[in-house]
């Protein structure tokens, strides 16, 4: 089932007169005859849930914003797409970005924003082109600007570039820095939603989350939620990459397996040159990496599906996130040690140096790793690591911290086996792999996996 | 009475205390002192959007307020959390709060240089007092610490970036204070960040000197002051003049021995926050005691080693060994037991005018 990439491979989508001729803009003309009231509850019914990472619902989100008499409210549009392995938001900006336009009128009309910003990811250069190509499209014919199609609502949307932090993708840092200012998260509360972009009323949406209000206006919110399962509404972008057959940008309803998602042809299509599969990381760097017999199954057994709740199921022990979709596959030639140090330093790198633990422990972190993989580790080094995952995690200001201490958490807990393999091999470390090892075994009883 | 504002009950530690609404967990604390205070080291009540960044003033909520009892998932930083009525905070009688402080202490000394020796902070280090209250006796950091390369930041201001736990006071201060929107910030991101003015640029303002007091490590120390004495040392007056700056209050505290004045700051309460700001003249360029009309020595706390010559004037802290249940508050070392600095049997305050080092061997004999 496609809503948001149905019509990606239309040849000329990208320009306004091919993407009007399959249906585009059809949401704001029957969305602008809607009062805002009734779009905000459209969304709720649909239970669209936020796609950069934390899945919150999106129309929970818009009813909190505050609306203060005379004083106006801001959108913008989390195009900062920063994290390893996610490029979903990249894909549909490229290719479509009339969606994400049509989606951000929409979204302004219901939240009543009179100025929209974009703010992308610095490294995005070209698309920033492309985007502001298709907002004079947009205008050109009377979609944006004042008085949009006679109902004498205005709206303007700015493209706002970054300049290379990925910090920057935390809504309050991302204020800050549209602000002009040094990217630092705020401290919450106050919440955005109250005190947001120079202190006015504001709500912070992902791409994906933004261009998704474009369907279910289209097909109504309840229609929508009758797609995928349970509280995982819709249908997700997953940008699927590493040791498969076909990466790429997939959609997907979140009713199939991650089985079935990794090996079919009609997603990656397998892993390449007969290799077997290792470990996962389904929803971009930051969420727990897990082995490729959690991966598959639950710790009860069950087929593990590719949705919020499946993916999450059996906590941190032995689940892991949806996060924003970023699906890494790994084989059984890949080092867990080495892509762990790999991550601690661009946490380390893109820390921003606001709180101290963070500041200073992913930096601990990413040196003790660095010694590990080099085999220069000890023992009790491990322990350390440990130690100081927990002392980052919740103690932060912003999510940053928990984002650098979960993966490196993760991989002690499931990968424990070939940390001490590099701290007692040092040698043999350094030529070749742990490999699979037992990774991929069936999965001892239940009992045995909680303990 | 209906003009009375309607106060709101916090009880952190089992100690209830009644504030206005709008307080921060860590003022109301405060207002019950001791132990039950969290420690502060980025916050700074005078300077508005400090704070919650050192993670130091970490607490439970464990129930959120008499409406929504619910207690927070995740340790609250105190200094920026308002108060509920009914909430109920847990500092020093949380083993979780102990931990995570412990964690942050530690974060806070593996790239510091701990080169208290050579540094004039030593003595009034609110760093020094805070690894000695909440931190372990070793590190566990194997690693180079982290090093700058030095920067010139005018004649009156040494910038010791090696030292700097980054806790933004100093940028609030040029900011809100000093006029210096934007000339002073920070450099750089997460472990390389560095305190640095605009392009190299000296800093001139005449309030830029009270970045020197607000700075709780030595990373921004006074130059007209650098290894001249140690504060220990020097008897801190408090003093006057008639400033002709409309903005500057006047009133410092002189650091004084013998007559020579070493060194002018501004005063400070009792938790370490100045009272009122002072222009660069009074701080810098009045170092004689004919330029001041002094007032007499100066509250000093109990515990600091600056009080060491016994003032009659210091301050006990309240003691609520009764009152937080579970859990007996640590008290810092009493420095008059154990320091053979100064002869404990000479009362400062006793001496005419300023103390000399030639007071003491007179008393001695």
């Amino acid at each position: 089932m496609k809503l948001l990439l149905e019509h990606a491979h239309v040849e000329g989508i990208r320009y306004y007169d091919a993407y009007r001729k399959n249906g585009g803009y059809r949401s704001v003309e029957k969305a602008l005859k809607m009062t805002p009231e009734e779009i905000v509850e459209e969304v709720k019914a649909s239970g669209l849930r936020g796609r950069g990472g934390a899945g919150f619902p999106t129309g929970l989100k818009w009813s909190f914003l505050a609306k203060p008499e005379g004083v106006p409210r801001h959108l913008v549009c989390n195009a900062d797409e920063s994290e390893p392995g996610t490029f979903k938001d990249r894909y549909l900006m490229e290719f479509i970005p009339h969606l994400l336009i049509e989606g951000l009128i929409v979204s302004s009309f219901a939240l009543g924003s009179n100025m929209t910003y974009i703010y992308i990811r610095g490294e995005y250069a070209w698309i920033v082109d492309i985007l502001e190509q298709a907002i004079e499209e947009a205008k050109a014919n009377g979609w944006l600007g004042k008085n949009i199609l006679g109902t004498g609502f205005d709206c303007e949307i700015y493209v706002q570039r970054g300049a290379g932090a990925y910090i920057c993708g935390e809504e309050t840092a991302l204020l800050e820095s549209l602000e002009g200012k040094r990217g630092n998260p705020r401290i919450k509360p106050p919440f955005p939603a109250v005190k947001g972009a120079w202190g006015r009323p504001t709500v912070v949406n992902n791409v994906e989350t933004l261009a998704a209000v474009v369907p279910i206006i289209n097909m109504g919110g309840e229609e929508y939620a009758k797609i995928g399962v349970g509280r995982s509404t819709g249908t997700k972008l997953i940008s699927a990459c590493g040791n498969i057959n076909k990466p790429g940008v997939y959609e997907i309803d979140m009713t199939i397996s991650v089985e079935e998602f990794i090996f079919s042809d009609e997603y990656c299509g397998g892993i390449p040159n007969g290799k077997r599969l290792k470990a996962c990381i389904p929803g971009g760097s930051s969420v727990p990496i897990v082995p490729a017999n959690l991966l598959l199954k639950t710790a009860k057994g069950e087929t593990r599906y590719m949705n919020y709740e499946s993916l999450s199921d059996g906590g941190f022990q032995t689940g892991t996130m949806m996060g924003s979709g970023g699906f890494i596959v790994m084989d059984e030639d890949q080092c867990v040690v080495r892509h762990t140090m790999t991550l601690a330093h661009f946490y380390n790198h893109e820390s921003c140096g606001q709180c101290s633990p963070c500041r200073e422990g992913t930096g601990w972190m990413y040196k003790i790793l660095k010694n590990i993989e080099s085999g220069k580790g000890k023992m009790s080094d491990i322990e350390l690591l440990w130690d100081i995952q927990g002392k980052i995690e919740g103690n932060t200001i912003c999510p940053l911290g928990d984002a650098a201490a979960w993966p490196v958490a993760a991989a002690i807990r499931h990968f424990r086996d070939e940390f001490e393999w590099h701290v007692n091999n040092p040698e043999e470390s350094q030529k070749r792999n742990f490999g699979l090892a037992h990774y991929a075994d069936p999965l001892p009883p239940v009992v045995e996996a909680d303990a | 009475m209906s003009e009375q504002a309607q106060k709101f009950k916090v009880t952190i530690d089992n100690i209830t205390v009644e504030v206005d609404p709008g307080t921060t967990i860590l003022q109301a604390a405060r207002k019950i002192g001791g132990d039950v205070t969290p420690p502060a080291m980025c916050y700074y009540s005078k300077l508005e959007g400090s704070g919650g960044k050192c993670r130091t003033c970490l607490v439970e909520v464990c129930k959120g307020s008499e409406k929504d009892p619910r207690p927070m998932p995740k340790l609250m930083a105190s200094c920026r959390t308002g108060v509920m009525d009914g909430m109920e905070v847990k500092n020093i009688t949380s083993p979780r709060v102990l931990e995570a402080r412990k964690g942050v202490v530690e974060m806070l000394l593996i790239n510091h240089p701990l080169d208290c020796p050579v540094c004039d902070q030593a003595g009034e280090c609110h760093l020094q007092d805070l690894s000695y209250e909440h931190g372990t006796e070793g590190t566990r950091y194997e690693f180079d610490r982290r090093t700058f390369e030095k920067e010139d930041i005018g004649d009156y201001i040494s910038l010791h970036m090696t030292r700097c736990i980054l806790c933004y006071r100093c940028v609030y201060t040029a900011n809100q204070i000093a006029d210096g929107d934007r000339e002073h910030g920070v450099l750089e991101r997460g472990d390389k960040a560095e305190i640095s003015t605009l392009l190299g640029k000296n800093l001139k303002n005449d309030f830029i000197g009270n970045v020197i007091d607000v700075c709780p490590v030595g990373a921004l120390t006074d130059k007209t002051f650098r290894f001249k004495n140690r504060v220990w040392f020097t008897k801190p007056m408090n003093a006057h003049r008639d400033c002709d700056n409309p903005k500057c209050c006047g009133k410092v505290r002189l650091w004084m021995r013998g007559d020579e004045v070493f060194r002018v700051t501004a005063r400070k309460d009792e938790w370490g926050e100045v009272e009122d700001w002072i222009c660069n003249e009074c701080r810098f360029e009045k170092k004689e005691t004919k330029d001041w009309v002094i007032e007499g020595p100066a509250n000093i706390s109990r515990h600091s080693v600056i009080s060491q010559g016994h003032y009659v004037n210091t301050k006990k802290q309240p003691v609520l060994i009764d009152k937080v249940i579970g859990k007996e508050p640590r008290m810092l070392l009493d420095i008059h037991k154990v320091s053979d600095v100064n002869k404990p049997n000479v009362h400062l305050s006793e001496i005419k005018g300023p103390a000399h080092s030639d007071d003491f061997e007179n008393k001695d004999k």
